[in-house]
């Protein structure tokens, strides 16, 4: 299956493991990864709320260049997920705002005509790839462990341009796939929750607690690591799980893991090919249990 | 049909304890609701009814003491929201069978509001919250004599959403912010913020937007869409925040850390297509302010010793003037 691929900016900067991770397992799922490298960052919703006009025509020339490659535009980050889905929801519904759009992108070389489909590889592994495809490809069984979904906001919410109104089972697609490597979904509250990573700027203390509450509570339920399909979540709670630590004053210590490193993992490739010894938290305590070391 | 009702029950300390109860001990997840126990109700019941329905059975039938509070039962009043299966509903328009899952629907008062009792939240917070914005008009001087202010038809659509607001604090009880900060002003007062502050015929327009600025207002927002989703009228409290953030930028009031992130983010993105990490925390926090740039010195050192340090040259996107040109075509604050 084509896709055209759009990896992020954080994927790219901050979060370079899940650039590598999702290139490593995407020839064993048969996705064939067209980069769009002219692509420019989606504005995270900040540009969409500071200048919606501006997003309007950034992302529209996004999705026009998936449109191009006939294929669907193909995301690695809730956040770019949830900016583009937005986007392209309003354009689908107002030919108005796509034609302001388009105006823009006049000499761009480019114009989008509405038909592109966005999905994040999450939905695209399980709608697209299916599931008894990712089961056959299971090399390595994660039996033992203990593994606590956090899917972020943008990929859940809001349901009515994320399509969770026509398929609500996408917020249960982490689960599936935790079930499938082998290790046991934990349930807790925080998995829909938020990182806290958008006011870290904003109110430093706030965001890490909210960030810290989830993963001791994931902690608290059994779990030696969460998985998230989000690298601005990654962010908050491995990057700063150290600082997040210090404003509740527990110990945290529960390593995150991106969602392609998990099934990488289950693949047969070692840590090192993934990177999961590039963690802030180290992922060895969760390796160990199954007979894994970095 | 037979429907299972799982209650959180609870009564202050000193009064009496609904007796028989025999719960799971139960522990709130952000340390602030008191310990509840939770109790199991079974009620026979048509299969359209409601959650409010279920409840008002076992009050009526089973156990007399069980405190809900409801009056309209219509989604008009806005007394009855509370906790269903961990998020905020009104249990008047929440369908049993819709929200019966594994067998059980769970019903109890959100853990980031204080328990009067059982199932009744105090609204204390919330109310206070409202009063903080100021929720009234104040009349633009002077009145216009013997008429009455006339405003365009179409200023007043736009204000339509926030003004089906019915205040039931079904956003604040799932307020991602509220949970860690109770001073955040939250998205119900916010909405009705820039209700007031979009409204043609105010006079505090800048007074507004200067309050709203502050710490603990706009800005804390963490953009989690949990009001979003919650809202039973949509009014979608997240989006009428976002558009008092622009209202205040554009009014000028930018010493705040929202205002410099948006700017940093837009000038990397406009510069090179994609956003420079590496300067956007500095950035966004202040050049010169040394006390933050010196607490985000650990997590830069962390990344660093990790190996994900983003790249210290940033290159651009191949082909970036298409992208400097959509910013000069658009104008504005970016350009």
């Amino acid at each position: 299956m084509k896709v055209a691929f759009w990896p992020g900016c954080v994927s790219k900067g901050a979060c370079p493991e899940l650039y590598v991770s999702t290139q490593k397992i995407a020839p064993a799922l048969g996705l064939e990864l067209l980069e769009l490298w002219e692509a420019s960052c989606t504005g995270a919703g900040v540009l969409s709320e500071q200048n919606p006009p501006l997003a309007d025509s950034l992302n529209g020339l996004t999705l026009a260049m998936a449109e191009r490659q006939g294929a669907t535009l193909m995301t690695i980050c809730s956040t770019c997920q949830g900016v583009l889905s937005n986007h392209n929801y309003h354009f689908k519904k107002s030919p108005e705002r796509l034609a302001a759009a388009n105006v823009v992108l006049a000499d761009s070389g480019y114009q989008y005509k509405g038909t592109t489909t966005v999905k994040h590889l999450l939905w695209i592994l399980v709608e697209d790839i299916g599931l008894d495809k990712i089961r056959s490809l299971v090399k390595r069984k994660l039996t033992g462990l203990k593994i606590a979904p956090f899917y972020g906001c943008y990929i859940l919410r809001p349901q009515e341009y994320l399509g969770l109104k026509e398929r609500p089972e996408r917020s249960t697609y982490l689960e599936q796939l935790i079930e499938i490597v082998g290790g046991e979904a934990v349930e807790y509250k925080g998995k829909t929750k938020c990182c806290g990573f958008p006011m870290v700027t904003m109110n430093r203390d706030a965001s890490l607690t909210m960030g810290a509450n989830h993963i001791l509570e994931a902690k608290e339920k059994g779990a030696d690591l969460l998985v998230t399909p989000c690298p601005l979540c990654h962010r908050n709670v491995d990057a700063q799980q150290p600082d997040a630590a210090r404003v509740v004053h527990k110990v945290i210590d529960t390593p995150i893991f991106h969602l392609p490193q998990l099934l990488g993992l289950a693949f047969g490739y070692s840590p090192e090919e993934l990177r999961l010894n590039h963690h802030v938290v180290p992922t060895a305590k969760a390796l160990e249990k199954v007979e894994l070391k970095v | 049909m037979e429907w299972t009702v799982v209650v959180g029950r609870y009564s202050p300390p000193g009064e009496p304890q609904p007796k028989g109860v025999p719960g799971v001990p139960y522990k709130a997840p952000y340390d602030k609701a008191p310990p509840k126990t939770y109790q199991t109700f079974k009620v026979d019941l048509p299969e359209h009814a409601m959650v409010l329905d279920a409840l008002i059975a076992v009050r009526e039938y089973q156990d007399e003491s069980l405190a809900v509070r409801c009056a309209c039962r219509s989604a008009i009043c806005g007394s009855c929201a509370m906790w269903v299966n961990g998020h905020a509903r009104l249990v008047c328009t929440s369908k049993l069978r819709e929200h019966t899952v594994g067998g059980k629907v769970t019903v109890e008062a959100p853990p980031s509001m204080p328990i009067v009792r059982d199932l009744v939240c105090d609204m204390t917070p919330f109310w206070n919250k409202n009063r903080a914005v100021t929720p009234w008009l104040e009349n633009k001087q002077p009145i216009p004599q013997g008429e009455e202010y006339r405003v365009p038809n179409a200023a007043m659509e736009e204000l339509i959403q926030e003004v089906s607001c019915i205040s039931c604090g079904a956003c604040l009880m799932d307020c991602e912010s509220f949970a860690v900060n109770q001073n955040f002003v939250g998205p119900a007062a916010l909405a009705k913020a820039y209700r007031y502050t979009a409204d043609p015929r105010d006079a505090e327009t800048q007074d507004r937007l200067g309050n709203y600025s502050k710490p603990d207002g706009v800005w804390d927002c963490t953009h989690c869409y949990e009001c979003v989703q919650q809202c039973p009228k949509g009014v979608a409290p997240l989006e009428q925040i976002l558009k008092l953030r622009k209202m205040a930028v554009d009014s000028g009031f930018t010493h705040n850390a929202g205002t410099r992130h948006a700017d940093a983010f837009a000038e990397s993105v406009r510069d090179s297509g994609r956003l420079n990490e590496l300067t956007l925390l500095p950035k966004s926090v202040g050049l010169f302010n040394i006390p933050a740039q010196i607490q985000s010195l650990p997590a830069a050192f962390n990344l660093l010793r990790a190996g994900k340090l983003p790249p210290l040259i940033h290159h651009a996107i191949p082909h970036v003037e298409r992208i400097k040109n959509i910013f000069k075509k658009i104008g504005g604050r970016f350009k």
